[in-house]
Formats: C-alpha cells, sequence, structure tokens
C-alpha cells in the first residue's frame, strides 16, 4: 500500500522558546531544528506498515528549502520518496491542508497519517481538515495499548491495524482509548504513544541521498495560501513569582494552611 | 444578529460534560464582545434531557437531534450536521471546549464551513466580528494573539482557563432532524479508564508523579486519598508503562489549573511545566536542587520523596482531625 507521511520543519522540544522584542516572531538565533515529533512518529507508523504490508512511504514537507533536511533524515529513515512544496512565508492550517490535498490527489495514497499537532503552532487542524477536503474518514490521536516500554513495541510491529481495506485505530481520548474501525482511503493523526521512532542508520544516511525529492509550489498546485489565522502579536506568558524553598514538611503545611490557604 | 454556537459534549455516562459549561462561558464573553447571541448545540441518541439542562445556562436557545446514529461519537456523522446546523441559523462562531472530542470534531466543522480555527483559546476580546483570540503557541512559551479572516470563525476553549457557567434564565429547546450521512468509519469500543478519584482537568488538588517515584505511586495514592486529589504524571512515567497514559500532565497530555498541584519526583521538562504552570499554588518535592521545577514552584523541597509524603500526609491528617 502506499503511504503518505508528512514531516514538518520545528524548533527541537527543547530549545528555549523566545518572543522577539517586536512580538512579530520568535528568536531564531541558536535554534536547532527538527522533524516535528508528532510527525517523526508518523513517519516511524508508515515505514512499519510497509515493511508489514509492502509498499512505499512518499513523505511531505511544506516551506523554504531548509526543510530538505527534514525530507532526508525521514528519506534516511527509510521513506522511499520525498515531496517539497517549496514556500517561503506563513501559511495557516487551511493552505496546508489545502496544499496536502493536492499532493495526495497527484500522490493517490490509501492512507495519510500525520502528526496530530506541531509543537510550535500546536493547532491540532491539518488531519481533519485534510480527511474533510478529501471526503476521507478520520482517526485522530492513533495510540496503542501497550506501553513504548513494552516488549510488543521492541518488536517494531504497527500499532494501526490494516485489514481488508480498513484501518482500526486505538485513539487517545479523554478518560480512556476509543477504537475506530475506519474504510480506507483514510486519514491517520498520530498520539505520542503510538512508537519510538528509529534513529537514521549510517547506510540509510547515504542512501538517502539518491533518493528523489520532487520540487513543487503552491501556485503550480493552483492553491491560494494567504492565512487566514492572522497572528496579530506575540508575547511571553505571564511570569510566576518565583517561589521559596521551605526547610522542612512541618514549614510546608504552615505555608499551605497560613500563606497559601490551600489545605 | 449573529450567533455563537457551542457544541456540548456528553460523557459516556450520559451526563453532561463539565467543560461543555466552561465552554458557555467562553462563548458568553464573546457573544458580549460580539454583541451576538448565544445558542448551544448537542447531538446524541437520546439528549432531550440534557438540551433541557443546558438551556438553564443562559443560552437563548438550544439546538438538540436525537439518533441512534449519534450513540457513539464520529467525527464524520456529527461533523456535516453541526456545519449544517450553524448555517441554517447563521452562526458567526462556533466553538466548543478542547476536550478530545472538541480537537477531534471541530477541525471538521470548519472544514465544512470553510473556516479558520483557533485551538484551545485562553481568553477573547474585541469587538463586533473583529475578535482577537489569545492562545498558547510553542508549549506555552509565547501567547498569540490571532484573529480570523473568515466569515465563519471556529475556535476551542481550555475548560481551566474559564469558570463554568451558572445557571440563569431559560432558552428555547429547538429538536431538529438531520439527515445523517453514511460514513465508512465504526465505532468498536470504549475502554473507560475508570477511578474514584475526581478528573484530572477538573480536580482541586492534583498530585503528580514523575521519573523519581521509580513506578511505586503507593505513597502519592495515599496522600490523594487523604485530599480527594487526582492523580497525574509526567511523560516519562507513562511512557515506561507505571501508569495509564491518560493520566499525563503536560503541553502533550492534560492541561491543569488545580487550587494546589504536587509535583513529586518531576524534574520538570517544559512540556510538563506547560500543562501545570496556571495552577493556582505549585509545591515541589525533588530530590535535586537544580530542578527546573522549582522555577515555577511557590513552594519547593529539596528531598526525598518518599520521606516527605508519608510526613506531609501524617501532618495533614493531624490538621484534620
Amino acid at each position: 500500500m502506499k503511504i503518505l507521511v508528512t514531516a514538518k520543519r520545528v524548533e527541537d522540544a527543547e530549545s528555549k522558546i523566545r518572543v522577539n522584542p517586536e512580538g512579530t516572531g520568535i528568536v531564531k538565533e541558536g535554534l536547532k531544528y527538527k522533524i516535528n515529533p508528532f510527525d517523526e512518529i508518523a513517519v516511524e507508523e508508515g515505514l512499519r506498515l510497509a515493511a508489514k504490508h509492502g509498499g512505499e512511504v512518499v513523505v511531505v514537507s511544506i516551506g523554504g528549502k531548509e526543510v530538505q533536511e527534514q525530507l532526508r533524515h525521514a528519506l534516511a529513515m527509510g521513506a522511499h520518496k520525498a515531496v517539497w512544496v517549496n514556500h517561503e512565508g506563513e501559511l495557516d492550517q487551511l493552505g496546508v491542508a489545502r496544499l496536502l490535498q493536492k499532493v495526495v490527489e497527484q500522490e493517490q495514497p490509501e492512507l495519510a497519517i500525520l502528526g496530530k499537532q506541531s509543537i510550535d503552532d500546536d493547532q491540532n487542524q491539518v488531519g481533519q481538515y485534510l480527511a474533510t477536503f478529501l471526503g476521507w474518514g478520520q482517526a485522530t490521536f492513533a495510540s496503542k495499548v501497550e506501553s513504548l516500554e513494552s516488549e510488543a513495541e521492541k518488536t517494531k510491529q504497527p500499532g494501526i491495524i490494516v485489514n481488508d481495506g480498513k484501518v482500526t485505530v486505538v485513539r487517545e481520548v479523554d478518560n480512556g482509548l476509543a477504537t475506530l474501525e475506519v474504510g480506507l482511503p483514510a486519514v491517520v493523526t498520530t498520539d505520542l504513544r503510538l512508537n519510538l521512532p528509529r534513529y537514521a542508520s549510517l547506510p540509510g544516511i547515504m542512501k538517502a541521498k539518491s533518493k528523489p525529492i520532487q520540487e513543487l509550489t503552491p501556485s503550480g498546485l493552483g492553491v491560494d495560501v494567504t492565512p487566514k489565522v492572522v497572528v496579530q502579536k506575540l508575547s511571553p506568558p505571564p511570569e510566576r513569582k518565583a517561589g521559596i524553598k521551605v526547610e522542612d514538611v512541618s514549614t510546608l503545611i504552615d505555608k499551605l494552611r497560613n500563606e497559601a490557604k490551600v489545605v | 444578529m449573529s450567533i455563537v454556537l457551542i457544541v456540548a459534549e456528553q460523557q459516556p455516562d450520559g451526563a453532561l460534560r463539565k467543560a461543555s459549561l466552561n465552554a458557555l462561558t467562553a462563548g458568553s464573553q464573546l457573544a458580549s464582545a460580539a454583541g451576538a447571541e448565544l445558542h448551544a448545540a448537542i447531538l446524541g441518541k437520546d439528549v432531550s434531557g440534557l438540551a433541557q439542562e443546558l438551556a438553564g445556562y443562559g443560552v437563548k436557545a438550544v439546538h438538540v437531534a436525537n439518533d441512534a446514529a449519534f450513540e457513539h461519537y464520529l467525527a464524520e456523522t456529527y461533523a456535516p450536521v453541526i456545519a449544517e446546523l450553524a448555517k441554517s441559523i447563521s452562526a458567526t462562531f462556533v466553538g466548543s471546549a478542547s476536550t478530545a472530542f472538541g480537537k477531534d470534531l471541530m477541525p471538521r466543522v470548519a472544514a465544512h464551513l470553510e473556516a479558520a480555527m483557533a485551538t484551545d483559546v485562553v481568553a477573547v476580546s474585541g469587538s463586533g466580528s473583529d475578535i482577537v483570540y489569545t492562545r498558547p503557541m510553542w508549549a506555552g512559551n509565547v501567547v498569540a494573539e490571532v484573529k480570523l479572516a473568515t466569515p465563519v470563525q471556529v475556535f476551542t476553549v481550555r475548560p481551566t482557563e474559564f469558570e463554568a457557567a451558572a445557571q440563569s434564565g431559560s432558552g428555547e429547546v429547538k429538536t431538529f432532524s438531520p439527515t445523517v450521512p453514511e460514513v465508512k468509519t465504526r465505532f468498536v469500543e470504549f475502554q473507560e479508564v475508570k477511578s474514584a478519584r475526581p478528573q484530572l482537568t477538573e480536580a482541586d488538588v492534583v498530585i503528580s508523579g514523575g521519573r523519581g517515584t521509580k513506578g511505586d505511586f503507593k505513597e502519592i495514592e495515599a496522600l490523594a486519598d487523604l485530599l480527594g486529589a487526582a492523580i497525574g504524571a509526567s511523560r516519562a512515567v507513562c511512557d515506561a508503562g507505571w501508569v495509564p497514559n491518560d493520566l499525563q500532565v503536560g503541553q502533550t497530555g492534560k492541561v491543569v489549573a488545580p487550587k494546589l498541584y504536587i509535583a513529586a519526583g518531576i524534574s520538570g521538562a517544559i512540556q510538563h511545566l506547560a500543562g501545570m504552570k496556571g495552577s493556582k499554588t505549585i509545591v515541589a518535592i525533588n530530590k535535586d536542587p537544580e530542578a527546573p521545577i522549582f522555577q515555577v514552584a511557590d513552594y519547593g523541597l529539596v528531598a526525598d520523596l518518599f520521606k516527605v509524603l508519608p510526613e506531609l500526609r501524617e501532618g495533614l491528617e493531624k490538621l484534620k482531625s
């Protein structure tokens, strides 16, 4: 089966993010960039499914030429080919979903796996928009019953079950796990506990250099990507007042009772 | 007059989800700013009773559709019905709480309406259709003010940032009978994590354990029992399979804002802090004096949690008796 996965370029989750003095963006100096962690899980899941069922994994990223780094990383993990939508400048979730829709129409995958959200915008929308625009079913927040340190995870089996033209997905929802069966083609978005992504191996990195990256553009795809989510201003979150260290439990109880008045 | 439509949610046990009441407060603030009417909607197998209940929370009207097809929530059956309802009443704003339900459903509703959307809204301001939504980005390290430049605006709100709506007035209950689309998606099962403790996102006191617990939550449980608290955990603890995934507090888990948050053996990774920084009083217990959790804690105790937690419980027990 053919599987399409996404690989957005985002700031490393361990980075210290600071707003610039103008409130128009974040300070980019010294930041490291990676594949969005949720997308990395999507790439891994695609690779596991392709290993089990045969087929190929196409990875897509949107952005300036720097996103080729993330595409190369996904190719080094084992993805078969890459699509790069070359676009400098702002994009919102509607724009991204419309671009992905065009790429899906071109590539004709049976399954699209996306991260449930990117760790910069934290919007959690693109997978659902894409599924709706395509008229496909969706299963968001794909997880699995076994933990990431379980023996089952070590066997590198996919957490998404593909069988008889359907995908069965265990979704992480409030107060439990909900299982859905979705007819293909479908969109699945990943939660953190679906799998532990592999590292790119040295042979993988060497091989990735000769794998194809197809370049597309929004205008070539006929998509107007003018953002409809318009950012007015960014600011740092309110600082918490610095607290104190207490010496012992009885002081703590005294503070909680008489100062914070919470016990 | 423009309309703010809030989509309410039924819990698996049949009751109205409390977060829906928090979303109604956000909806009411938005309605005041926009000069709009507040409406609510609920879908289910037999939710006329819940619609009646919703009508008592300061809404002008509650739109309710009962259909066996709505017994188990599916984005694909709910979204087109909500979108059609929004069109038929000319709603300008459509929102819900940022629960798993809201986060799954509302972008699909937005897609049907060609609407831009803001997720996890913590405040609304502005006037008329010129509304500004405040929402966190980069795991809460940035606060963004955004506008949505589409004729219909869709949003989800963080329930912890808005009070639950108080009972007031009595809105009109309007039953409608939508055509439910045929879909290729089937609900299979829901495995509920049952707990006698309060819900993590709704508790007044939350006690969370991290790597420092080494998976031993007995003392945390004992203290939680005494305080009627919910139990949370760091991502590392959930990934290790020591506690169920749905206890995870953090940007990628649950966002909580209780009156008292006790972090035991949690170092305080950025993504964990994003999930609990809004708590009123934070207590951190950690052996490592350099742990980042101390930077957000009102009261820090550099000590072994296995020594501190029993002492804390005994001390608080004495206080209570």
